[in-house]
């Protein structure tokens, strides 16, 4: 367990933009009535997006709107660790160190991110970037990996190497593209690097696989015992 | 060795159209008002029969676990929940469904709802995985838009709601009932059992959890036939599998294999081998970060199938393969997999929450060597108090790992103990 706690400095107040009240009416409708307390971690991302980090009038906010206890609103939003609860830089570096990882050089990109952006959970003075070592991504064939979360997108960077790292936040300083996924250039996703040995053959992609079956496998009661 | 016409994930790489129609192409959604057109007691014994055993982690049997359902629909609804947490290390396999191929997810999802008489599924799909949650979400409003799925699904007379909610970070939200629980809103905390979930799950009504690739394989298991889904891999470990291979090997990889494949073969043929050879290969975690390692010896001719890797007292879990070469620290790769299971544990019970930073923080010791040979069995003793003691699993699979770097490795943190006293002779190790 990690403890977290929310910043010392918050907000006056949180109002969402009409474009998100918006979203917030049809998201509910998606759950039974009365159980609209499980659009609480979906709120607090939009909120997140919003504003960049969740604040303690957001989760008041959220808190009124779900009909739940604050103290609930706060539970969730301290638990869960993508929940930033203080202010995070515009791109914000989400380094996983977790062992397939770490086995494949994590640590060399926690020191670009030590040298190039300081202190994990401290924003560049520019408030550009901000880093921090996390856990597993779930995209470990392309290890090491590292998120990058800005207010538009939450991508993942991929196959990388310090050089690309540092390489790569330059470019997000100075608000140049960088194209998401594997950063390998025999790599185009989680396939083997230079080209699989498998799904290559034509047959699967001819469309021949949506030709009616005609009559399901085992579908038939078994034929009477003559 | 499995063929390609074989294959279940024709686009695990994405290199093909993941929308509707390319999915089409490729045989999802072929069929599906026939199968509907059976009864829900039909669907769930060509599961039985096809030996699909669940791809979360604990192999439980699929058809076996849908028919826990109550036959009838009662004063309450049912609900399938697919579990698209996705956290274990080194898994990374319904990320590829979930982006590449999410239309026979859907399709998975319709067939198995049917067949559990749930008219509403949910797939919780981990925070982290947003790119992946977009892709899933419009293939989803483009299954509704064509008919696939909401009212009168594929003109079957079934209605079906499917709704993609997301967590926002915590590997805990994996295990099901803290899924429940976070989809009801809620910190991610498991649940006492029983009740287990088909009595009362999510909002307190039927309910099944399964993981994604479990489901997602269904229609093309009825489309093809249980037999055929059966004749892959040996006895009582059936099918076809999707593995992830990480680590120190020439060319990381996920690919669809079949059930009982030797680690060898598996590695070398698409995974580029062991960097250095296979000669360099120091031990391998098999089923992702949760299960015991084994060292390369029992590398040569294991099978990769949970009866195989049982006997070997290790697991299959995740089918998530974590290869290390000779230039691994072993001690510090285990310890890092313990710091997880420190960061990762929901704090309910005090064997898991003091037990995992406990264990975590002699590991660290460990792995410079300053501790005593007599904490090596201590920290044994105290995995086994964890192991067994907890309201929910990961209590275990924080267990195991450690113990398995213990069972193999003894004499590497020994000799690393003696080499930091031997050049410290007045140390005295501090208590923790
Ligand atoms: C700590 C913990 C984390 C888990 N994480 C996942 C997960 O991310 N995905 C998953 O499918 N199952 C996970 N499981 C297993 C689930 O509890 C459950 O057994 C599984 O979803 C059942 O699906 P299946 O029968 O299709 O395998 C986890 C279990 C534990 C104890
Ligand atoms: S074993 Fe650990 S993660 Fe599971 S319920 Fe107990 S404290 Fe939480
Ligand atoms: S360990 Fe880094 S993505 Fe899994």
């Amino acid at each position: 367990m990690s403890a977290r706690r929310p910043a010392k400095n918050q907000p006056a107040s949180f109002e969402w933009t009409p474009e998100n009240q918006a979203w917030c009416e049809r998201e509910i409708k998606k759950y039974p009535q009365g159980r609209q307390a499980s659009c609480v971690i979906p709120f607090l991302w939009r909120g997140q997006k919003q504003e960049g980090w969740v604040s303690i009038p957001m989760m008041e906010h959220v808190a009124r709107q779900l009909d739940m206890p604050y103290i609930r609103v706060y539970e969730v939003a301290t638990f869960y660790t993508m929940f930033n609860l203080a202010p995070v830089g515009e791109f914000h570096v989400q380094v996983c160190g977790t062992t397939p990882c770490m086995l494949r050089g994590s640590k060399g990109l926690n020191e670009v991110c030590k040298r190039v952006i300081g202190d994990e959970m401290h924003a560049t003075p520019d408030g550009k970037l901000s880093w921090l070592e996390v856990e597993c991504l779930g995209a470990c064939v392309n290890a090491p990996v590292v998120q990058v979360s800005t207010k538009e997108s939450d991508h993942f960077y991929e196959d990388l190497t310090p050089e690309i790292l540092e390489d790569i936040l330059g470019k997000f300083r100075r608000g140049e593209p960088v194209k998401p996924g594997s950063q390998h250039p025999d790599r185009h996703t989680s396939d083997p690097a230079g080209g699989a040995k498998t799904l290559i053959d034509p047959a699967l992609y001819d469309g021949s696989a949506a030709r009616p079956i005609g009559e399901l496998p085992n579908s038939k009661p078994a034929a009477p015992k003559a | 060795m499995l063929q390609d016409k074989d294959r279940i994930f024709t686009n695990l790489y994405g290199l093909h159209d993941w929308r509707l129609e390319g999915a089409k192409q490729r045989g999802a959604w072929n069929g599906t008002k026939d199968i509907l057109a059976m009864p829900p007691e039909w669907i769930v014994q060509q599961i039985k029969d096809s030996g699909l055993r669940g791809r979360g982690g604990a192999g439980f049997p699929t058809g076996l676990k849908w028919s826990f359902m109550p036959k009838q629909i009662g004063e309450r609804p049912h609900y399938l929940v697919v579990n698209a947490d996705e956290s274990e290390p080194g898994t990374c396999k319904d990320r590829d469904i979930m982006r590449h191929d999410p239309h026979l997810l859907i399709e998975g999802c319709l067939v198995a709802s049917y067949a559990m008489r749930a008219h509403t599924c949910f797939i919780y799909i981990r925070g982290e995985f947003v790119d992946e949650r977009n892709n899933l979400q419009a293939a989803v409003d483009e299954a509704y838009a064509a008919g696939l799925i909401g009212k009168n699904a594929c003109g079957s007379g079934w209605d079906f709601d499917l709704v993609v909610h997301h967590g926002a970070g915590a590997y805990i939200c994996g295990e099901e009932t803290a899924l429940l629980e976070s989809l009801e809103g809620k910190k991610g905390q498991p649940r006492l059992k029983p009740p287990f979930p088909a009595g009362a799950g999510v909002y307190g009504c039927p309910t099944t959890v399964n993981n994604v690739e479990s489901i997602a394989v269904a229609p093309t298991i009825i489309r093809r036939g249980a037999g055929w889904f059966k004749k892959f891999g040996r006895d009582n470990n059936h099918g076809t599998k999707v593995f992830c291979i990480s680590g120190h090997v020439n060319r990381p990889c996920n690919v669809e294999e079949e059930m009982s494949i030797p680690l060898k073969t598996l590695i070398e043929t698409h995974a580029g081998g062991v960097r250095g050879g296979w000669e360099n290969l120091k031990a391998v975690i098999p089923g992702g970060s949760s299960v015991p390692c084994l060292p390369a010896p029992a590398c040569d001719d294991i099978l990769m199938d949970f009866d195989a890797l049982r006997e070997a007292k290790s697991g299959l879990g995740t089918a998530a393969i974590i290869v290390m070469d000779k230039s691994t620290d072993i001690v510090k790769a285990i310890a890092r997999i313990s710091h997880f299971y420190k960061h990762e544990s929901c704090g309910q019970c005090t064997p898991c929450r003091e037990g995992t930073g406990w264990m975590w923080r002699v590991l660290e010791r460990m792995a410079v060597g300053n501790a005593t040979t007599a904490e090596i069995d201590r920290l044994l003793e105290v995995s086994t108090q964890i192991e067994g003691h907890t309201i929910c699993a990961l209590g275990d699979a924080a267990a195991w790992p450690v113990q398995g770097l213990i069972r193999h490795f003894r004499a590497e943190i020994e000799e690393r103990i003696n080499n930091y006293r031997a050049d410290r002779p007045h140390v005295a190790v501090a208590a923790e």
